[in-house]
């Protein structure tokens, strides 16, 4: 047939499958869909076979193309089940990062209690990890003397540092994940500094006799910001590692692979933070509250999402 | 050799073609896509005033600055097909690397790790990697296994009822005769001399120089194609 014929014999229907697509919302179930995919590679192969001319098989191969997306926009991937979410993908996500976990959590954990250490014992120790202005700022946040603990005093509503504590926040967790497509580096440097920011405060408030102030106002929102930016490190660090040490396969295969087996602990930090955010903006700052309440909290919380992320051992056969 | 063709099976059994678009036409949907966001702000930031900046209205702004930075591009890939506004506009389309539309995963990671390709300064990072494959791919993209395909619209040649078939003077090989084709369809792309100088190389066959030599070749494709 030459392919005059087979643009007659065909191009009402191939007119007709461009314009459904145009708009996928009616008559595009998946079994019309399934049908003039089929209908179309066979087309397409005729037409590549038969060595009908260049735009011709480059107008069916668009049209396959299309097809072929439209029929896969329903994998059960794009749409997110949050009870598998929650109940199964995160925690596993969680066992299967445990190494990167440990050596984020160490990253993280050690210079803050080295700095936290020296700034405790030592008044001048503060100014080498902060200026002047960051350390008169955390002194006047947790003051024991304000109206309003943790916060600046221009900022006078929840709902602003709710907005804050998202903003800056995530932000923070998502360069310190994107850091470890430098062989890990820049995650690791995330975490050193953030570990040492929070060891020096929390060492020189302690100095200053805050701790009524700062400890109870850290210690319900900590469980989830905290564990969420080591989480972070954790994934960071295993795009770094896949591209240091990438077994069997190539250093692009293993970085494709470490790319998709993160993306379940993006969504965990992403809610545990918007979490921590929303606990520090409108529990943590209260001043009603006791601080016995406030330690209480705490604890639960933190036994909590330890429990939880601890809750994918029983995967540890895999 | 410079090929921007990108092919994989699909389960049709057939090869699926596409073709990756390179830094330039992503760059332009950047910009469009940066100039739509900081238009975005611009406005959010005026209608959060009456509410106070260090209060409600700065609270919701910082949450929607936040979104804008982050979640734009990865909500317009998810629900728009694969494109941001900037990417409509210049026709081009994000796409995991099996053809396959980009998930929520795929494209939350490829734009997380815009940041490195920024590194050290208007995405030099990302420049260089892309420079470097043959997908075009930036880091993100590697990382993520997508790919940024072309998905205009191709230009079809000139109707085929304006030109009149003739029989060629000589019997010729299929592949010869798909050439002849792809000059008829493919000459609104082409410069006329261009189309001269190709004509020029096949006088042996229709015995006419310029503009008819042209004519004749698409009078011979239009036979090919079985237009009789």
């Amino acid at each position: 047939m030459k392919q005059h014929d087979f643009e007659e014999q065909h191009g009402d229907t191939w007119q007709r499958i461009e314009q459904a697509l145009q708009k996928p919302a009616e008559g595009n179930n998946s079994r019309v869909l399934a049908e003039h995919y089929m209908l179309l590679c066979q087309h397409l192969a005729i037409a590549k076979e038969r060595l009908y001319d260049a735009s011709l098989v480059e107008r069916l191969n668009n049209l396959v193309l299309a097809l072929y997306r439209e029929l896969y926009r329903y994998r059960s991937e794009t749409r997110l089940n949050f009870y598998a979410f929650f109940r199964r993908d995160f925690p596993l996500a969680i066992y299967r990062h445990r190494y990167f976990i440990l050596l984020s959590l160490l990253v993280f954990l050690l210079p803050g209690l080295i700095i936290g250490g020296w700034t405790y014992f030592d008044d001048e120790a503060v100014y080498s990890v902060l200026d002047a202005a960051q350390v008169r700022q955390v002194e006047r946040m947790y003051d024991p003397e304000a109206g309003k603990i943790g916060r600046e005093r221009e900022a006078d509503t929840d709902i602003f540092m709710f907005g804050f504590y998202i903003k800056n926040n995530i932000s923070v967790a998502f360069r310190c994940f994107a850091g470890g497509l430098v062989a890990g580096i820049g995650t690791l440097l995330v975490l050193f500094f953030n570990g040492m920011f929070i060891g020096s405060v929390a060492g020189h408030l302690t100095r200053l006799d805050y701790v009524d102030t700062f400890y109870p106002f850290v210690v319900g929102h900590g469980s989830f910001e905290l564990t969420a930016i080591v989480f972070s490190g954790a994934a960071g660090l295993r795009l770094g590692y896949a591209i240091i040490d990438p077994g069997l396969y190539s250093r692009l295969e293993s970085l494709r692979q470490a790319g998709r087996e993160v993306v379940p602990m993006l969504y965990g930090i992403v809610l545990m933070l918007v979490i921590a955010a929303f606990i520090e903006a409108f529990w943590s700052s209260s001043t009603l509250l006791s601080n016995e309440i406030k330690y209480s909290v705490g604890a639960v919380l933190w036994a909590l999402v330890l429990l939880y992320a601890l809750s994918g051992r029983r995967y540890g056969s895999r | 050799m410079l090929d921007t063709r990108y092919r994989v099976e699909i389960p049709g059994g057939i090869n699926l073609d596409a073709q990756v678009v390179g830094p330039i036409p992503r760059t332009f949907a950047f910009a469009i896509d940066l100039a739509i966001r900081g238009v975005f702000i611009f406005i959010l930031s005026l209608a959060s005033l009456p509410f106070g900046s260090a209060g409600l209205g700065g609270g919701f702004f910082l949450i929607f600055l936040f979104a804008i930075e982050w979640l734009y591009p990865v909500l317009f890939e998810v629900f728009w097909r694969g494109q941001t506004p900037g990417k409509k506009a210049m026709g081009i389309s994000v796409i995991n690397d099996d053809l396959t539309p980009v998930t929520f995963g795929t494209s939350l990671v490829r734009n997380l790790l815009r940041t490195v390709d920024f590194l050290p300064l208007f995405y030099l990072v990302g420049l260089a990697t892309m420079l470097s494959n043959r997908r075009f791919q930036r880091l993100g993209d590697l990382a993520a296994g997508t790919l940024v395909i072309s998905v205009r619209e191709t230009t079809r040649a000139r109707p085929l009822q304006e030109i009149e078939p003739l029989a060629p003077s000589t019997s010729l090989l299929r592949t010869e005769q798909t050439s002849i084709i792809d000059f008829l369809q493919r000459s609104p792309q082409l410069s006329q001399p261009r189309q001269h100088e190709l004509a020029k190389i096949l006088e042996g066959i229709t015995h006419e120089k310029g503009q008819n030599g042209v004519e004749q070749l698409h009078r011979i494709g239009a036979w090919f194609l079985g237009v009789r």
